[in-house]
């Protein structure tokens, strides 16, 4: 190879034959392609579960590149998937089982390096002991994970109630508000219509949720020229590429979306086919004031809604095809009740001129204009720029048709939306406006992906009763549609830790993670032994309320005993929450790892395909570290979980990949839709394959199967399809999914909030009037909770924040690459504001809110809502942590907004502190957070507050080096001939 | 032939998945490693060929976000090639690449000096002058798929923001997209005729209203809808 190199460069310059022939005989051959190899598995550098090809040498990586034939991103990689490698690099890697060292303090950092018998066995007792006792004491809460079907069995299977994923500090307000409405949501429950869409509104979304789908689609949508319009109060981003720019005050969204449905209301300007066929428009509901019946809908004996038919003249079931369905008036029963239509509701309360754009102005610091010509714009493109794709389907009724009809306007929202204390009706309004214009589930709208639609809501309730060494009989989460399903006691006391589906947060959908470590201290509403925090940084930036949190953990009660007994903290990394922890387990990276992301759990699927896909390991662990679910699943044989163990009680599965390929959910059900049967040549439903890992490694690490064409649109109401998924699990029941935008399930809890509901009622007068206030059925606007009790003089800030598009978390604002991008926070607001305040660029302030008080540098800027504050979250540090140096920016000048967000509201007259949260579900209201700002004096600039305690290194941790020079293999140079440098010049 | 990137200004979301493609890519390239300074210390740095520059534009609510990224122009007039004192800097002939041979760069820094877009890095811990290659390690690569042979900042780009190709064939994507796109060089009045090309952001597409029905009170609207019934 050298020879050839130097003889080419000594050939004479000019004019090549060919320049690529030429290039390509004077190159040298730059990698050794033999020495390498190609893997593909799944990125696991954010949420969106990208596929990778991961090229591997000598046990190293050499490259990572989207993998050209997956689903979700089609070849692409984001900044944080190009990443990987330092993540692998990392320093802050975990490398050993640790127990607190014996006779120092929890939070001191002291462990003590243990063999991964002695700890399981450890883990074993303690938890053998509770599940014998009282299973409930244990609290498993897990953060980013990607498995929540294992983690939810498993502890289903230990017996405790007390398990929840992040989802309640996350987006369940989305999540909830769209499957008790429209049977799917916003993000991984369904997509806008990229290769369609004429008109796309993006709500509330901060740079990563999601990240190359929406990156995709958003280059579809303008290479087509559609209109793409961001409502957000910060111009970053994705906001950076949009057409229009509307920059909406926080916490006022639900305004802006029922103020458009005022416009197309007052216009006429309503897709009344589609409200009338798909949705409980028509529907009666019972106007009886004062009645424990007033507000539910009027029903026939065998319980189906009754709807007044036009033709007849009479009562008839809503469900009964080709009736001619009254969409108003009054309508009094032969009982003698009266009743209104859901739609004459729905006309009188947003046609008041609470709704009007003007009213909406004031609330969203936006233009009236603006709102209407919004709304008007997407009305012309729902109705006067529809599109229709010729395809012959069949309704739920048995009734041809010979075309889907598309509205083409898409929308997407996500915390923006969900993460204020009025964002569960916030998604609601988004939805219903959605629906006046037709677009669920259309050409060209907003699609959902398997296993969504859902019925309104899935029909599962979640777990109440615990017993001694007894699975639960139900999921721990679920649905409830009524008081009598919360999770309560007699007395109406919660029973769950977080308090979920208590009458503080009765459709707590995805539990409330950030109050498990309050509560579970204080005892309320009871002790707990032990806690099992798996991937979640609960004492630093997940967790609200940080300093105190930390204080918490550390808290003993009058005989010197730990207030929370018992930490577990699993994690690959050395976050602030593994320096609490009593036991320490530590887990592979994303490249070392089994992992099945599967159907069962949170999808990856697209609109027109249910897709799951798995991890393998593409890199061999050089520590000694186990993947957390191969533990789980040896504890669970341990333990003797019914599911875990064979009749002898022994451990059933050899490990995480058989447990995997061999248990069923219903039969032929499993974890992995893909290539089942004992041959696998069954798709979605089949026995177990034995070879089945086998063969998603061959198809590049993903299964794809693709609905024919009649079963892509109106899957609420299309009948192959809702046969089709049932038959494959999605769903119990084939009968059609009726949208709810009149939702009872929140009726029947207000009128328990009112004392009407005939049924359990809620004790305590704040939760009375808590209900009978938000749960309206149908969506509304309110004053987010914080700012209702805040004095907005003294506090005139609204303060949220967002991560950079290259960082997810705390994960990747440690990593070598992206750190050098970004490696301190500023609190970011409007210049023209800031100005007027004396506030200069880069100058350090003082942000305080009811709560407590940072110091944080300023950068001015332009696109940021004049009443906004905001920042980056997760790249402030505790000093010591993730492997940086005490001295890195992210602790010595980086901050963390968490300290200024308390997990209870301000106090005011109530019985009891009550969380800071959506009253619906429980969704922590990060973004309710209100502040002021002051200059800090001069001496005071140059280093955030607070500070904190430098965190020691772990036991065999490696010193980070100075200077990293990373590469594979010696790079083969180019050279320049000295004869090509006399003859050039 | 000369071979170059043209970068969709508005399509560019500033994610910076360019920048660390590039990173990982050339760390193990031809020019690798690319040395990481304090990548866990107090002012983390390090070489990168590649970098993202966010700006905005006009005033709020009027403002608009510009991403830049910005990397080697591989200039037709390369100053960075005639000042180079030993000869290590060069611009291939046959693809307009610039390019530096690390054994003949003593680091002296003249090009970095010449080079108006700040696309040279001095990798401080062997002391020679590196820069974008283009990717000229994979680009030729025959053993990688057609489809791969492209930079890595552009096969990895989320937003199909990046397009490589020679802007010297009209016929060539990247020469179609500058003409049907009103492609520009950056700063061409400094005379370095930039290869590489930025398209602006797109007109705002023209979104017409649908006025609807506009009645004289929200009573009369009522009233229109009373006899309004749907099949279910």
């Amino acid at each position: 190879m050298k020879n050839k190199v130097l003889q080419m460069l000594f050939a004479p310059n000019g004019a090549a034959p060919s320049a690529e022939a030429a290039a390509a005989q004077e190159l040298p051959s730059f990698e050794d392609h033999s020495a390498q190899e190609k893997r593909h598995t799944t990125c696991y550098m954010c949420a969106c579960r990208c596929g990778i090809e991961v090229t591997v040498e000598d046990n190293q990586v050499r490259f990572i590149r989207g993998n050209p034939d997956h689903p979700i991103n089609k070849g692409v990689l984001c900044a944080k998937g190009n990443a990987g490698i330092m993540k692998q690099m990392s320093p802050a890697k975990l490398r050993n089982p640790l127990m607190r060292k014996p006779g120092t303090e929890r939070g001191e950092g002291e462990f003590v390096e243990v063999s991964w018998d002695e700890a399981l066995e450890h883990l074993t007792e303690r938890l053998r002991e509770i599940r014998a006792t009282d299973p409930k004491k244990l609290a498993f809460f897990t953060g980013r994970d990607q498995m929540q079907a294992l983690t939810g069995l498993w502890a289903q299977q230990f017996g405790t109630i007390n398990w929840a994923a992040h989802g309640g500090f996350c987006s369940v307000n989305m999540a909830a508000a769209g499957l008790y409405s429209i049977g799917q949501s916003f993000w991984e429950f369904g997509d806008p219509d990229w290769d369609r869409a004429k008109y796309f509104m993006l709500w509330g979304v901060a740079e990563d949720h999601a990240s190359n789908p929406i990156k995709i689609g958003i280059e579809k949508l303008k290479r087509r020229g559609a209109k793409f319009v961001a409502v957000n109060p910060v111009r970053t981003g994705y906001q950076a590429v949009a057409d229009e720019w509307v920059p909406i005050r926080p916490g006022t969204d639900g305004m802006l979306a029922l103020a458009m449905c005022h416009v197309l209301l007052s216009r006429d300007l309503v897709d009344w086919d589609y409200l009338g066929r798909y949705t409980n428009a028509p529907f009666l509901v019972i106007d009886n004031p004062g009645q424990g019946d007033d507000g539910l809908i009027a029903r026939d004996d065998e319980d189906q809604p009754l709807v007044f038919d036009a033709a007849s003249g009479t009562f008839v079931d809503g469900m009964t095809p080709g009736v001619q369905a009254a969409l108003f008036g009054e309508y009094t029963l032969p009982d003698g009740r009266r009743t209104r239509t859901v739609m004459s509701l729905i006309a009188e309360k947003y046609l008041d001129p609470q709704y009007a754009p003007e009213k909406a102005a004031e609330v969203c610091g936006l233009p009236a204009e603006t709102i209407e010509r919004l709304a008007l714009e997407m009305a012309h493109v729902a109705f006067k720029e529809s599109i229709e794709i010729e395809c012959e389907w069949t309704d739920w009724a048995g009734r041809k048709h010979d075309r889907f009809i598309g509205r083409p306007v898409a929308m997407h929202a996500m915390r923006g939306i969900s993460a204020h204390s009025n964002g569960f009706q916030t998604c609601r309004a988004l939805h219903l406006l959605q629906v006046f214009l037709g677009t669920i589930d259309v050409p060209g709208g907003h699609r959902a992906k398997a296993p969504f639609p859902r019925h309104t809501p899935p029909p599962i309730k979640p777990a109440r009763d615990t017993a001694p060494n007894t699975p639960l009989s139900a999921p721990p989460l679920g649905f409830p549609t009524s008081p009598e399903d919360l999770v309560v006691d007699d007395q109406g006391r919660p029973l769950r830790i977080d308090k979920a589906y208590s009458w503080e947060a009765p459709l707590a959908n995805h539990g409330l993670m950030h109050m498990v470590i309050t509560n579970a201290v204080n005892g309320d509403p009871y002790p707990i032994d032990t806690l099992i925090l798996f991937m979640a940084n609960m004492a630093w930036n997940s967790t609200m309320n940080t300093n105190s949190v930390q204080d918490m953990l550390r808290a003993k009660d009058d005989e010197g005993h730990y207030k929370l007994p018992f930490l577990v903290v699993v994690d690959a990394f050395h976050s602030e929450t593994v320096n609490f922890a009593d036991l320490v387990l530590p887990d592979t990276t994303y490249l070392e790892r089994h992992d099945a992301i599967s159907m069962l759990d949170r999808p990856i699927s697209e609109p027109d395909s249910p897709c799951d896909s798995v991890r393998v390991p593409v890199l061999e662990p050089d520590r000694n570290v186990r993947p957390w679910q191969e533990v789980m699943v040896d504890l669970a044989g341990r333990l003797g979980f019914p599911a875990f163990v064979d009749e002898q009680g022994q451990p059933k599965y050899e490990g995480y990949t058989d447990f995997i390929t061999r248990w069923e959910k219903a039969p032929g059900i499993g974890f992995l839709a893909g290539w089942r049967g004992e041959n696998g040549d069954q798709h979605m439903r089949g026995a177990p394959n034995p070879n089945q890992w086998d063969r998603y490694k061959e198809n590049g690490g993903f299964f794809q199967y693709h609905l024919p064409e009649h079963m892509r649109f109106y899957r609420f109401a299309n009948r192959d399809y809702l046969e089709w998924a049932k038959e494959v699990g999605f769903n119990p029941s084939s009968k059609p999914i009726v949208m709810e935008l009149y939702s009872e399930v929140l009726q029947k809890f207000r009128l328990a909030g009112q004392g009407l509901y005939d049924g359990p009622l809620p004790p305590e007068s704040v939760d009375r009037e808590r209900l009978a206030h938000y749960f309206d059925p149908l969506p509304q606007y309110y004053v987010p909770l914080e700012e209702q009790r805040v004095d907005a003089k003294r506090y005139p800030f609204h303060a949220i924040n967002q991560r950079p598009m290259h960082m997810y978390h705390s994960w990747d604002s440690q990593n070598a690459w992206l750190r050098q991008i970004t490696s301190q926070n500023y609190l970011f607001m409007n210049r023209a504001r800031g100005e007027r305040l004396g506030i200069e660029d880069k100058s350090w302030v003082w942000v305080e809110s009811h709560n407590g008080r940072i110091r944080a540098q300023i950068k001015l800027m332009e696109g940021c809502q004049e009443d906004t504050v905001w920042t980056w979250n997760a790249i402030g540090k505790q000093s010591g942590a993730w492997g940086l140096s005490p001295d890195a920016p992210e602790s010595k000048r980086g901050f963390l907004m968490n300290h200024l967000i308390s997990e209870l509201l301000p106090a005011a007259d109530d019985e009891r502190r009550l969380t800071n949260s959506d009253p619906v579900t429980g969704q922590a209201a990060w973004y309710d957070l209100q502040v002021s700002i002051t200059p800090a004096e001069p001496e005071e600039a140059g280093s955030s507050w607070p500070h904190f305690d430098t965190v020691k290194p772990l036991p065999g941790a490696p010193t980070p080096p100075d200077q990293l020079r990373y590469q594979t293999h010696e790079a083969v140079p180019l050279r320049r001939s000295f004869l090509d440098i006399i003859k050039r010049r | 032939m000369k071979l170059g990137l043209v970068i969709d200004t508005d399509t560019c979301v500033g994610c910076h998945a360019c920048v660390v493609a590039c990173k990982q890519w050339n760390t193990s390239g031809t020019l690798g490693p690319l040395t990481d300074y304090q990548p866990y210390g107090k002012e983390p740095s390090g070489v990168a060929f590649n970098r993202v520059r966010t700006y905005e534009v006009d005033t709020y609510p009027n403002n608009k976000t510009i991403n830049m990224p910005m990397s080697c122009m591989h200039c037709e007039t390369a100053d960075c090639v005639t000042v180079c004192p030993t000869g290590a800097s060069f611009k291939r002939a046959e693809d307009g690449i610039v390019l530096v041979d690390q054994d003949k760069c003593m680091g002296c820094n003249l090009c970095a000096w010449a080079c108006p877009y700040g696309a040279r890095e001095l990798d401080e811990a062997v002391g020679t002058m590196k820069k974008c290659t283009l990717c000229v390690d994979r680009i030729y690569d025959e053993q990688l798929p057609e489809a791969e042979r492209q930079p890595a900042c552009v096969i990895t780009c989320p937003t199909s923001a990046r397009t490589f190709g020679d802007l010297d064939d009209p016929d060539s994507q990247v020469s179609r997209l500058v003409r049907e796109r009103n492609g520009y060089q950056s700063m061409p009045e400094l005379g370095y005729n930039p290869v590489n090309h930025y398209l602006p952001p797109r007109h705002k597409p023209h979104a017409e209203t649908t006025p609807g029905a506009s009645l004289p009170s929200l009573t009369e609207r009522f009233k229109s809808w009373l006899d309004k019934a749907v099949v279910r």
